[in-house]
């Protein structure tokens, strides 16, 4: 079992392994994140490469025309999609890798139908079955070919789990020797698990989803992985158990981290139907009262302190540039700026401060909730620009569907100026509070129109 | 179970440990580009596909191969870049104030 060969390949796999392990621990750190990726990018190259020369292997013209066509097409789309899209492409990808697990799982099950191996590859099809259909759902929703808001079926949770127990039990059918056509509807219908389990989850969610079903694909592939361990190229089998099983534990650690950021739980993420509810409990007092570019320039000039807090909309509106802009020219004129970054601003923790930081805005002039929240009570001048849902006081109360996510709470500052596109909800889908708030205006108009507007106004003052 | 899946079975639990360590104590500001990084790395899920799709020996599971080779080199090259992508945006060398 071991020629020259399989063991040149299995030192490279070692290395390979050892060069993930390294690039995640360097990913977790702000400084040598970029060489992380590099690092785990030779390994991945390594391993694929090496594999090519596994002794036994046939149909290579298919190999090489599949590597060519799905790595070519991976490419080119993550190259042309625009930042603010990334969320939804890391989704895609995550789908991409789940397929792949449970396809894998198929050629196995198709192969032999009994033993270990069977009962492992049976587990990878359905967690990867689920992996893909809701990572697709969740890329419609964030991309917005689909409605972002909770869609919810009449008695979903029977329904659900109904079709989840129908699809195993046509795969245990398969299984026990009955047939391997049976195969088709377990497919079919884990599929459509992974649909209704996504498309009742509101798009504030996705975030913690996709981490979540990033996890499942890790997992997916490491079981994978042990079908593949008793076969002919067993070692190939042994290097997708680490990466699989490595990537299934960090990600499900990360996103228990995503959802403790929102104060949410992964069990009330996927059966609360988060947003479909109802706004209960008193309605919207007050109105709202818009302002123009100009006073809210010289509201800001003669401030002693500003907060901005960026949301999706300035992401959307490709705003950063002007807001980087807009800060220059207050601290020239003597005012202190922050930005608040709440932990899920936008669609994804982190997004805000990839966005800003292009822009060149420097970190230390970013803060996280915790750090800023009791500051806002002493702004003169909050600026909320694009956000809404992170921003929304009726997360404060209960019987909200927001209640309990933590908020920035720029309701306190002295004067609030909300740059919105228009009267819309949030991603939640739910009225704002904040905006019919007495200290509160409206500055209305594309993100990045208006801060042009803005800049123009101080640099005339 | 054989030999083989018990080795299997040990070194998932390391791997486990391994993963969950290496996670702990990361900031916010970088979640996002680990979830990507992690979406990146089980893209090891190519190798197993062009085993699959090597060792296939009729049409249906040269094809159900196929797929998987396909959808594992997207998984891969679009992981590659959708997080190198990001984390060049934590690059303090470049020049301040000036996107692209």
């Amino acid at each position: 079992m071991t020629s020259p060969v399989q063991d040149a390949i299995d030192a490279v796999y070692v290395v390979a392994i050892l060069a993930f392990v390294l690039g995640l621990k360097a990913m977790s750190s702000p400084a040598t994140a970029r060489r992380g990726i590099v690092y785990a990018g030779v390994a991945m190259l390594l391993a694929v490469v090496v594999t090519f020369f596994s002794p036994g292997l046939s149909n290579f013209a298919w190999i090489t025309l599949g590597v060519v066509l799905g790595g070519g097409a991976g490419f080119y789309w993550a190259r042309v999609v625009k930042m603010t899209a990334m969320p939804q492409m890391v989704a895609v990808f995550n789908g991409m890798g789940g397929g792949a697990a449970a396809a894998i799982a198929a050629v196995e099950l198709v192969g032999s139908l009994s033993g270990a191996t069977a009962v492992l590859s049976f587990t990878g099809a359905i967690i990867g079955s689920i992996s893909i259909a809701g990572s697709v759902i969740a890329f419609l929703k964030l991309q917005g070919w689909m409605p972002s808001k909770a869609i919810v079926l009449p008695a979903r949770q029977v329904l659900n789990f109904g079709v989840l127990v129908v699809g195993i039990g046509f795969g245990v059918a398969a299984l026990v020797g009955l047939h391997a056509g049976y195969l088709g509807p377990f497919f079919g219908l884990l599929l459509l698990y992974g649909v209704l389990l996504t498309l009742p989850i509101g798009g504030a969610d996705m975030p913690v989803v996709i981490s979540l079903f990033n996890a499942l694909t890790g997992i997916a592939v490491g079981l994978d992985g042990f079908a593949l361990v008793n076969g002919p190229l067993g070692d190939a089998g042994y290097a997708m158990v680490i990466a699989g099983v490595l990537v299934g534990a960090a990600g499900s650690l990360l996103t228990m981290l995503m959802a403790r950021a929102m104060n949410r739980s992964i069990s009330n993420v996927f059966f609360s139907a988060f947003g479909a509810a109802e706004e209960s409990g008193g309605t919207v007092q007050g109105s709202l009262k818009p302002i123009d570019a100009t006073d809210a320039a010289v509201m800001m000039e003669y401030a002693g302190e500003v907060i901005v807090a960026p949301g999706y909309g300035m992401a959307v509106a490709q705003a950063q540039q002007k807001v980087k802009e807009l800060s220059d020219l207050l601290s020239a004129k003597g005012v202190t700026v922050k930005f608040a970054i709440h932990p899920v601003a936008g669609r994804m923790p982190g997004h805000m401060n990839v966005l800003l930081a292009e822009a060149g805005i420097s970190y230390d002039k970013l803060f996280d909730r915790d750090e800023i929240n009791d500051e806002f009570a002493s702004a003169d001048v909050v600026l909320v620009i694009g956000a809404n849902d992170v921003v929304n006081p009726a997360a404060r109360r209960k019987g909200t569907p927001l209640e309990g996510m933590p908020i920035l709470d720029v309701d306190r500052a002295k004067n609030v100026i909300v740059i919105k596109r228009g009267q819309g909800k949030g991603f939640a889908g739910i009225e704002n509070e904040l905006f019919y708030k007495e200290n509160c205006r409206m500055l209305y108009g594309d993100a990045q129109a208006v801060l042009s507007q803005l800049v123009t106004a101080l640099k005339r003052s | 179970m054989t030999a083989d899946l018990w080795t299997a079975l040990f070194i998932a639990l390391l791997a486990a440990f391994t993963g969950y360590e290496v996670i702990s104590r990361v900031p916010v500001l970088l979640h996002t580009p680990l979830m990507s990084g992690s979406n990146f790395i089980h893209g090891i899920v190519l190798v197993g596909g062009i085993v699959a799709l090597g060792l296939a020996t009729n049409d249906v599971e040269r094809l159900v191969g196929f797929l998987a080779v396909v959808m594992g080199a997207m998984n891969v090259t679009g992981g590659y870049v959708v997080t190198e992508r990001i984390l060049a945006m934590f690059d303090r060398s470049r020049p301040k104030g000036g996107a692209k």
